[in-house]
């Protein structure tokens, strides 16, 4: 579990979250939605322990994440973060590989080999092994990007916005897979996510997040309500039901 | 398997040449005119062309981009401003200690470097390089001004064109250190290789970003005091090899440090070699060779499209 108590995030004078505390539950994928700027990415950033809050605490199955020695913090939590900037001529194994790098340093053992080679597998890249990422097209380098996380092999995985640049095909597949590989409960999944549609259809539970603070949390379920997404977006909704599923349509 | 080899007989071949060519006739006594000169200007334009090029690398991971190198983030010109400092102030000083001011002030030039870069949009790769070479522009700047008015500027102008006809035994040995700093990148070359993914990728991963970046950093400085204060300054080696290589065989340093190392060992041999055979019995400095060739290199490399997109 994720506890987040009365966390306050400033850049400058700009405070970007208020006083936020919730608890994340372990298992499945959790999705932080909410309008640009809300704070869901720096919320995201402070839970992976990778920003420091101006006030307020983050537990992560009882760790605190800036506590603890880095090494030790990222093999709790990984994090995704949204587009790198070098493209970089490493094969996908290599890239994929340093996702044990947490586990190793330098020096992999059989089990990191395995794991390497069983993320590769769940993201369907074996046949991309030794392709650099610089040539691979933007939905096969995110994949890769999110198989390296994967292969960090932590209880929590944070992915910060990993279906931009991704047409519906790949953001489909991507969260098909996310959600097929999170099933066993092993792993836990927060992610950010600017399709309420991708969270409708694939998140077990909502974040709703406004102006850096937290407006509703719930199943995804429940929370997809009309008035819930009007007072989020600010913008009035439609909801339908396809196939069981909640479908989400900005009036 | 194939690129060492290719690699290895060029090396090969260079060598042989910056062995067998000079002004000086092998006629009376060879093996001391070997000892003495020959085989030390061979490795010093190995050792400098290798630790410029590893130099190179390390900086490219830290900006994350290819397009820079030492030379384009104002660590030369203010390890001669370092130098400059010495010569005025305390003159006599002895050859480490010079070493080490240069080695500090080039230091503080890249850090002032990188409080620029990091106010630069990323969007635009090709600012970073630009930026780096204003401002190593405006160092050097400074340094001439110094230079004139002190009535130093040949002592600049040693540093600013390096070359390797005074190189002999006794005069380059400092440079073996690059060996040593070699050594270290090979040992940490995975963590290099994560800066390159970024500040919050590299800290995802459990690596401490500021103490790798600082080690590469400081590796990046003696490297550069070394190569400017034993034979002066060389533009683009730091460029060229590494993006050769990585055109080549990729972005894993583990796998390609030894690579870049004798390639740049190579590119500046070769430059050096080139440069005592075109006006021969004359020389022209390696310098200026490898920047004629560099310069070439570096306008190839912003046409060719997969540099251009790494932004």
């Amino acid at each position: 579990m994720i506890e987040v108590s009365n966390l306050s995030y400033a850049a400058g004078d700009t405070r970007i979250l208020h006083d936020v505390s919730t608890r994340i539950e372990k298992g499945g994928i959790t999705a932080l939605i909410g309008p640009n700027g809300a704070g869901k990415s720096t919320l995201l950033h402070c839970l992976s322990g990778l920003e420091t809050p101006s006030a307020g605490s983050v537990r992560i199955d009882g760790i605190d994440p800036l506590a603890v020695r880095p090494e030790e913090r990222a093999r709790v939590v990984a994090l995704l973060q949204q587009s790198p900037v070098l493209v970089s001529r490493l094969s996908v194994r290599d890239l994929v590989s340093f996702g044990r790098w947490p586990h190793h340093q330098g020096r992999p053992k059989a089990e990191d080999r395995d794991m390497v080679e069983r993320a590769l597998t769940a993201f369907s890249l074996t046949d991309l092994a030794e392709r650099t990422i610089a040539t691979l097209s933007g939905g096969q380098r995110q994949r890769a990007f999110i198989a390296m996380t994967w292969a960090q092999d932590t209880p929590w995985m944070l992915l910060d916005e990993p279906l931009n640049a991704l047409d519906p095909r790949h953001a489909r597949d991507l969260m098909a897979r996310l959600h097929g590989l999170s099933r066993d409960g092993a792993r836990s999944i927060v992610i950010v996510l600017h399709d309420i549609n991708a969270a409708a259809g694939w998140a077990d539970h909502i974040v709703a997040m406004k102006d850096g603070r937290i407006v509703a949390q719930d199943t995804s379920h429940e929370l997809l309500t009309e008035p819930t997404l009007r007072e989020v977006f600010d913008t009035p909704f439609e909801l339908l039901e396809h196939r069981g599923r909640k479908v989400v349509v900005a009036r | 398997m194939k690129a060492w080899l290719i690699t290895l007989a060029l090396l090969a071949a260079l060598v042989v040449a910056s062995l067998l060519i000079g002004v000086a006739s092998m006629g009376d006594d060879p093996v001391w005119l070997m000892v003495v000169s020959r085989i030390p200007r061979t490795a010093a334009a190995l050792l400098a062309g290798a630790g410029l090029a590893l130099a190179g690398v390390v900086v490219q991971q830290v900006v994350q981009n290819r397009m820079v190198e030492p030379s384009f983030t104002g660590a030369p010109e203010a390890s001669m401003l370092g130098l400059l400092a010495v010569m005025l102030l305390v003159p006599g000083m002895a050859v480490a200690g010079k070493m080490l001011v240069a080695a500090a002030a080039a230091m503080v030039g890249m850090l002032g470097y990188l409080a620029l870069a990091a106010r630069l949009p990323r969007e635009d790769p090709m600012l970073l390089p630009i930026v780096g070479i204003v401002y190593g522009g405006v160092l050097g700047a400074v340094g001439v001004y110094i230079a004139w008015s002190a009535d130093l500027m040949q002592s600049l102008g040693a540093w600013r064109l390096g070359e390797f006809s005074g190189v002999m035994i006794g005069r380059y040995e400092w440079l073996w250190a690059i060996a040593a700093l070699a050594g270290l990148l090979y040992v940490i070359a995975d963590r290099i290789t994560i800066l390159g993914l970024g500040e919050t990728q590299a800290r995802s991963l459990g690596l401490d970003y500021a103490q790798t970046r600082m080690l590469g950093l400081v590796v990046v400085s003696v490297i550069t005091a070394l190569v400017l204060v034993t034979v002066g300054a060389f533009p683009f080696v730091g460029l060229v090899a590494p993006n050769i290589v990585a055109r080549w065989r990729g972005d894993n340093l583990r796998a390609n440090l030894p690579l870049i190392a004798v390639g740049g060992g190579a590119l500046l041999l070769a430059a050096d070699v080139i440069g005592r055979i075109v006006r021969f019995p004359f020389e022209i400095p390696a310098a200026t060779v490898i920047a004629v060739f560099g310069a070439a290199v570096f306008l190839w490399l912003l046409h060719a499209a997969p540099g251009r997109r790494h932004g």
